[in-house]
């Protein structure tokens, strides 16, 4: 039906019971329904990566994922990056290599980078490059994104 | 940039998916498979189907099965299950480096082979893929099984021969010879973005000569396809600057190219001539 249906989405191991439109996509019902604003939304077309989260283990563009296809999924977004008051090495070397500016793009670049780095922890520095090619940032120029990362990628590995 | 209502449908069998598509074919029903092309055009309002027939669930797609002749590939099977070999013999390496051209990490996590056949694109990897080496498209409906050759299938701009309640069940490739070579190149404006023009192209070498030479094209023609006049350039010489150069030539002459607003005829014919000529090196490397 285009009617709302109930759903249950897990977010950073929380359980959100909502109810959607099939049309709402997992960004909006991430922000809208469950509150959870952290998650940023830029183009709405696949094209930013703004949106990424890591939906069962894969790093993915929610604003491309229907909200009712991730019901019972485990969602990670990142709010559930930092272990209480102690950041993720992610977030940390983004910290410590200027890796944001307006921020705007971070958390996307953050579960893009750590949703690759948890699949394949011995990617070469080249397709690192490649990957985080994937998403925009207007600000940076790059530059730090790749050390930010290339650091915390060092760090994840001890 | 919200896509309009529609009516989702979950089938869990290959039967039920088929029956649905059969029931909403007359009412713009759609497959929905990675999403990575679909949802996108339904954000812009280009495409507003009333209802999807979301096969993400359906069991029994989401293989890849080697029987020694054949590569089958099912419709779940997303890009990234290519990012590493699926087989030993070199089909699975140059579909593992062909696969690295297509969009970005995270959309190749969710898009699939069969999508981006669905799709038609003619920049597309998978597409090209299909042309070059001769696949099989297998289309079902609760009418029946068809087998599509590549050649068949593509019929222009994001356009195919699959009927409305038809669903490409999976694809098959055949294997390559073991000593095949292949090489691919693309070029695009920007890393992950669709190539303006890409080639692939196998061979094997006999006696130092090439034979079996097939040159296939990409994105530069409204559907991709192989090119016999820059195979014939190819096939009983031996690998060589020149040979390579004349087979970009040949495929430069013989295509119709698309024209956008950025890019004339003339320069695509020009990227043709070298997209053709590079993945005839990369075969060498
Ligand atoms: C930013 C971005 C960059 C991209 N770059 C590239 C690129 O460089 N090269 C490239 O090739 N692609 C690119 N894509 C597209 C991507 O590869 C898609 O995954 C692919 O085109 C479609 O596959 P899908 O599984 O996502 O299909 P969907 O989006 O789900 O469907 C696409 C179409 O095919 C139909 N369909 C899908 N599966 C079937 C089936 N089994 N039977 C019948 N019909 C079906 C659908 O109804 C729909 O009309 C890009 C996408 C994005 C967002
Ligand atoms: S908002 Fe999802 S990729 Fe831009
Ligand atoms: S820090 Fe501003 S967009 Fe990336």
């Amino acid at each position: 039906m285009t009617d709302k249906t109930a759903i249950t989405l897990n977010i950073n191991g929380k359980d959100y019971a909502i109810e959607v439109e099939p049309r709402r996509t997992l960004a909006d019902a991430i922000r809208e329904d469950c509150g959870q604003t952290g998650t940023h939304i830029g183009c709405e077309h696949g094209v930013c990566g703004a949106c990424t989260v890591i939906v069962d283990g894969a790093p993915v563009r929610s604003c491309l994922m229907f909200a009712a296809q991730a019901d019972g999924k485990t969602i990670r977004t990142v709010e559930g990056l930092a272990d209480g008051d102690r950041l993720h090495p992610m977030q940390q070397a983004f910290m410590d290599n200027h890796g944001l500016q307006c921020g705007f793009c971070t958390p996307g670049f953050l579960m893009l980078a750590v949703g690759v780095l948890e699949r394949e922890p011995n990617i070469s520095d080249e397709d690192l490059i490649d990957v985080l090619s994937s998403n925009l940032c207007r600000c940076t120029g790059y530059q730090n994104i790749i050390k930010s990362v290339r650091a915390a990628a060092q760090e994840m590995r001890k | 940039m919200k896509p309009a209502p529609f009516v989702r449908h979950v089938p869990r069998t290959l039967d039920e998916a088929l029956k649905i598509l059969t029931d909403v074919a007359g009412e713009d029903g759609r497959v929905l498979a990675g999403g990575q092309s679909l949802v996108p055009i339904m954000a812009f309002r280009l495409a507003k189907p009333a209802h999807l027939v979301d096969i993400n669930e359906v069991e029994g797609l989401d293989k890849i099965a080697d029987d020694g002749k054949t590569l089958t590939i099912g419709a779940r099977v997303r890009h990234a299950a290519f990012h590493q070999p699926v087989t030993a013999n070199p089909l699975g390496a140059l579909l593992s480096y062909v696969a690295r051209h297509i969009a970005h990490y995270p959309i190749r996590m969710r898009g699939t082979f069969c999508g981006s056949l669905a799709h038609a694109d003619p920049s597309s990897e998978w597409c090209l893929t299909s042309a070059t080496l001769g696949a099989v498209m297998v289309a079902k409906s609760v009418k029946g099984t068809r087998d599509i050759k590549a050649a068949e299938f593509f019929d222009g701009i994001m356009s195919t021969n699959l009927k409305e309640d038809e669903l490409l069940a999976e694809m098959r490739l055949p294997l390559l010879p073991a000593d095949a070579k292949f090489g691919f190149y693309e070029f695009s404006r920007r890393a992950g973005d669709f190539a303006m023009a890409a080639s692939l192209v196998t061979y094997r070498l006999d006696g130092g000569k090439i034979v079996d030479a097939r040159v296939g094209l990409g994105g530069a023609e409204a559907s991709p396809r192989r090119i016999p006049e820059a195979e014939a350039e190819l096939n009983g010489k031996a690998p060589s600057d020149a040979a390579f150069r004349a087979a970009g030539e040949a495929a430069s002459a013989a295509i119709e190219p698309l024209e956008d607003h950025q890019t004339d005829a003339a320069y695509r014919r020009d990227l043709v001539k070298v997209v053709v000529r590079r993945a005839l090196e990369h075969s060498l490397t």
